[in-house]
């Protein structure tokens, strides 16, 4: 009987795939993913080829790949394999329910957060992480916002029971939300010499804020470099989270739209002398596109579904302004901005694409091109062995919206494709059925 | 000086624009195209004769008479002009949030012309708005139906001539927020703050605009026999609410949960009003067969969810769940960023629920037409319909197609190619131009959904 029962256990430890109930969950294990078409994003498309996983990294891929023994194998045949999207700026697992405050923890009280970490307060468990992931995004950058250092942002994989098993290459990066000079929306009815004064104030504080940093800085070297117990510095938590950003450790990404102020963040950066710096946002970026190409500093551009900044703009620059960038040689990554809806990267994407960025480009800016920022390009962004099983298999091309995606590995998880949109749907699109006398539905008369 | 210069440069553009007397209605053939009529399947390499704004003919080798335009769309796509069945652009007020009963007041009186957002749209081959009143009040104000006739700047001429008059509704969280949850402006709170109160100030509303109705009758039929019968008093809100009860006014409700929706539908049939449109409806897919059974529409988003409470239990497959039990939907807009690519968010009922293109293309073209009761003139391509249409460069479902050409009435208002930057009827000449009016990207604005917050946001 106890031989038995061991043996029904060691069957069920064979079958990773079995389910708990009706829960799916998803696992690591070693698959074979054949017959694939696979976009590697940077050694081409093979046209017929293997995919092997193994643990949290793709071991292999190629047209000529042998299939290890006892891989699950997944016949991708007339399908698409790709490397899993990057959603450069959201607040996915920091955002639940918009206009329920309590469900919300990216804005805390005042203007100068650094110390805050936006990885500690990721909810693994949002409903909001399973409604993204099946549209074949992977890993987001999540950040805080509002005041001037909102805290540090950090880049999670869509998978994992605490907040350290999604961090994602270790990425961290200390947002700041640059003075901005211009009104909020219709509704902030300010005088332009108001909002010239905030500006001016604004500027001032970040300078002195930094000022401050810079010398904290110093003062902890110099403790360092001759530590005395009896002259241990003030600890100050904002400044000692800044610490590695005045150092150039860590880098700074710096939220910023319109033209003037993307001016003003270029020469704050110049003056500054940072290297270590990404801009986010950008929506005004093909305006002054030579000046920040000539900067060198990469930016997180989006969201692309949005409107023009100005009325007198072109109608279509808020979908044109990633591919003017790009083409003027500016290193770009696309984000959403959004939080429940992130599953529209790939749309976000799509629309750049149309309005001058050209497909190719728009992939790479979802995938390589914000790896190679986040500086993560040896373990991200694109299917090639070694790197992390972060990809998904799809029956067309991911921009488009009559595609399915069937299938995503995230860390080498196989994620069930499901969600609670998909269970609804599942349960609602024949409601009544299994209803022994069902609700009687009669036509109106007219 | 510069400044001078500027306001010169104003009057110029403000006169070429407004003064220059432009047609309503226009005469063209749109030739070889691939017309995506909607109604009657997909015709391959067909030409469109559009006589004084109206579809004269559709057919092949068709010849076009003299001194009229020739439109080559070969390799291009013509659908019909889409329609946002829920919008609040070219307003220059949504939300009359005094009381939870305002159906006195009319978006027919704040149809701003000027508003960017009406070529925005067009650029995105929308060429019929459904401008609504906001979300504030259980009974709220009456919406405007608008052709897109950029360019005019007298408000009636955007008028859609012989819409149907529409209501607006709302139901749940809006209502009872505004009036119950805190008071329209920081004061006392009234009925509703549950949807228990959104139901009573609805009944009670009916049965006044009921008992006003009758008395009318009653003077009508009495005047005949008594000269000198005195009239009851005037009231323009019961005046609205009866001809809702006489079926002159549609009712458009801004709703999401199904218990709220099932209660609406009980509220008119007691009193007798059997045609109503459930916008948002975010919940909708959970009552389908009761909204078949009723014969109740649903204008719903394409994937908007988790913005506030009553949109947590959302599907984005909300659209093909309700299609697939026979609910005449439509998918909306409700932002001025959203409506501009209505046909890319109709096109997310394939990924999610597969409909067929022509399902998918009836969301934003016939279904909508259906709602707002002006299914007879526009919604599909079809002769003896209004000429309002829409030239792609690619079938309008795929993501990397760009809308090209936009007609309204048979008039190009949109094209791509001869598009300028500037396109303002309006320029404010103290207005600075390196800055401006620009919303914040990252604020991801669900117009009207947030209404409550943008009035106590403003204090």
């Amino acid at each position: 009987m106890n031989l038995l029962l061991t043996l029904a256990f060691a069957l069920l430890l064979m079958q990773p795939q079995s389910q708990d109930g009706d829960v799916p969950k998803g696992y690591q294990g070693t698959f074979a993913i054949t017959n694939a078409r696979i976009e590697t994003v940077t050694n081409g498309v093979i046209e017929n080829g293997t995919l092997v996983i193994r643990g949290d990294r793709i071991e292999a891929v190629g047209a000529d790949v042998t299939i290890p023994p006892g891989a699950e194998v997944i016949d991708a045949a007339g399908m698409t394999v790709y490397p899993g999207l990057i959603d450069s700026g959201t607040q996915l697992g920091l955002a639940e329910i918009g206009a329920v405050h309590e469900t919300n923890d990216f804005r805390e009280v005042g203007d100068l957060n650094p110390e805050l970490e936006a990885l500690s307060a990721v909810n693994p468990n949002s409903v909001l992480i399973p409604v993204t992931r099946v549209s074949g995004v992977t890993t987001v950058v999540t950040e805080p916002s509002g005041g001037l250092f909102p805290g540090v942002a950090a880049l999670i994989n869509l998978v994992g029971y605490t907040p350290e098993q999604m961090h994602a290459g270790g990425v961290r990066m200390m947002t700041l939300e640059f003075p901005a000079s211009g009104r909020r929306g219709f509704f902030d009815r300010r005088s332009d010499e108001d909002l010239k004064k905030a500006a001016e104030k604004a500027l001032k504080k970040l300078n002195d804020v930094w000022d401050r940093a810079v010398l904290y800085a110093r003062i902890d070297s110099a403790y360092h470099a001759a530590p005395d117990p009896d002259h241990k510095p003030e600890y100050i938590p904002e400044m000692h989270a800044l610490l590695p950003v005045v150092r150039g450790e860590m880098p700074l990404m710096i939220k910023v739209q319109r033209e003037k102020d993307i001016r003003a963040a270029l020469d704050w950066v110049q003056e500054r002398g940072l290297t270590n710096v990404v801009f986010s946002g950008v929506a005004e970026g093909w305006r002054v596109a030579d000046k920040i190409a000539e900067a060198g500093i990469p930016c997180l551009v989006g969201p692309v579904l949005s409107t023009p900044t100005r009325a007198y703009d072109r109608y279509d620059k808020a979908y044109a302004n990633a591919g003017l960038m790009r083409q003027a040689g500016v290193t770009v990554a696309l984000r959403s901005g959004e939080s429940e809806n992130v599953r529209n990267l790939p749309f976000n994407a799509g629309f750049a694409a149309a309005y001058g960025m050209g497909r190719e480009e728009a992939l790479r800016a979802v995938t390589i091109a914000p790896a190679e920022i986040f500086g993560i390009a040896d373990d991200y962004g694109s299917l090639e062995p070694g790197k992390k099983a972060n990809l998904f298999i799809a029956d067309g091309d991911p921009f488009e919206t009559a595609t399915h995606i069937r299938q995503v590995f995230i860390d080498g998880f196989k994620i069930p494709m499901t969600n609670r949109q998909i269970e609804l749907y599942r349960e609602f699109l024949h409601r009544d059925e299994g209803r022994l006398t069902p609700v009687k539905v009669v036509p109106p008369s007219n | 000086m510069k400044k001078q210069a500027f306001l010169a440069l104003t009057f110029a553009l403000a006169f070429t624009l407004t003064a220059a007397a432009q047609p309503k209605v226009g005469d063209v053939l749109i030739k070889n195209g691939a017309v995506l009529t909607v109604t009657h399947g997909t015709l391959e390499n067909t030409d469109i004769l559009v006589r004084d704004g109206k579809i004269a003919r559709i057919g092949q080798g068709l010849r076009a008479p003299d001194g009229v335009e020739v439109v080559d769309a070969t390799g291009m796509y013509v659908m019909p002009g889409i329609i946002d069945a829920h919008s609040h652009i070219a307003l220059s007020a949504v939300n009359e949030a005094t009381n939870p009963v305002t159906a006195e007041v009319t978006m027919e009186d704040v149809t701003n012309p000027y508003h960017i957002g009406i070529y925005r749209a067009l650029a995105g081959g929308v060429t019929t708005s459904h401008t609504m009143h906001g979300s504030a009040n259980v009974i709220g104000g009456q919406n405007e139906t608008i052709k897109h006739r950029w360019g005019f700047t007298n408000p009636d001429d955007l008028r859609f001539e012989g819409a149907p008059r529409t209501i607006k509704f709302a139901l749940g969280e809006n209502p009872t927020r505004v009036h119950g949850k805190r008071g329209a402006s920081g004061g006392k709170a009234k009925v509703p703050a549950t949807r228990m109160g959104v139901e009573a100030v609805l009944r009670e509303a009916f049965a006044d605009g009921q008992r006003y109705m009758e008395a009318w009758d009653r003077y009508e039929a009495e005047k005949k026999r008594n000269s000198r019968a005195v009239p009851p008093p005037y009231d323009l809100r019961l005046e609205t609410i009866a001809d809702i009860l006489r079926g002159d006014v549609l009712v458009h409700c801004h709703s999401y949960r199904a218990d709220e929706i099932l209660m609406l539908m009980r509220v008119l049939k007691d009193f007798g009003v059997d045609k109503v449109t459930f916008q948002h409806a975010n919940e909708a897919f959970k009552v389908a067969p009761e909204l078949a059974a009723f014969g109740a529409y649903a204008s719903v988003f394409s994937d908007w969810w988790s913005y506030k409470f009553e949109v947590y239990y959302s599907t984005a497959y909300n659209a093909a769940i309700l299609t697939r039990n026979g609910v005449v939907t439509s998918v909306n807009s409700d932002s001025g960023e959203l409506d501009r690519h209505l046909y890319h968010e109709a096109a997310k009922s394939q990924r999610y629920g597969g409909l067929t293109d022509d399902e998918a293309l009836a969301l934003i073209t016939i279904n909508p037409a259906l709602q707002l009761g002006i299914a007879d003139r526009v919604g599909s391509i079809e002769v003896g319909k209004d000429a309002d249409l829409a030239v792609f460069d690619g079938h309008p479902l795929s993501v990397y197609a760009v809308p090209q050409m936009t007609f309204v009435d048979g008039v190009r208002y949109f094209d791509r190619q001869r598009d300028p930057d500037d396109v303002r009827l309006f320029v404010d000449p103290e207005a600075s131009l390196d800055d401006g009016a620009m919303i914040s990207n990252d604020e991801h604005l669900h117009e009207l959904e947030a209404v409550g917050d943008w009035l106590f946001h403003l204090k």
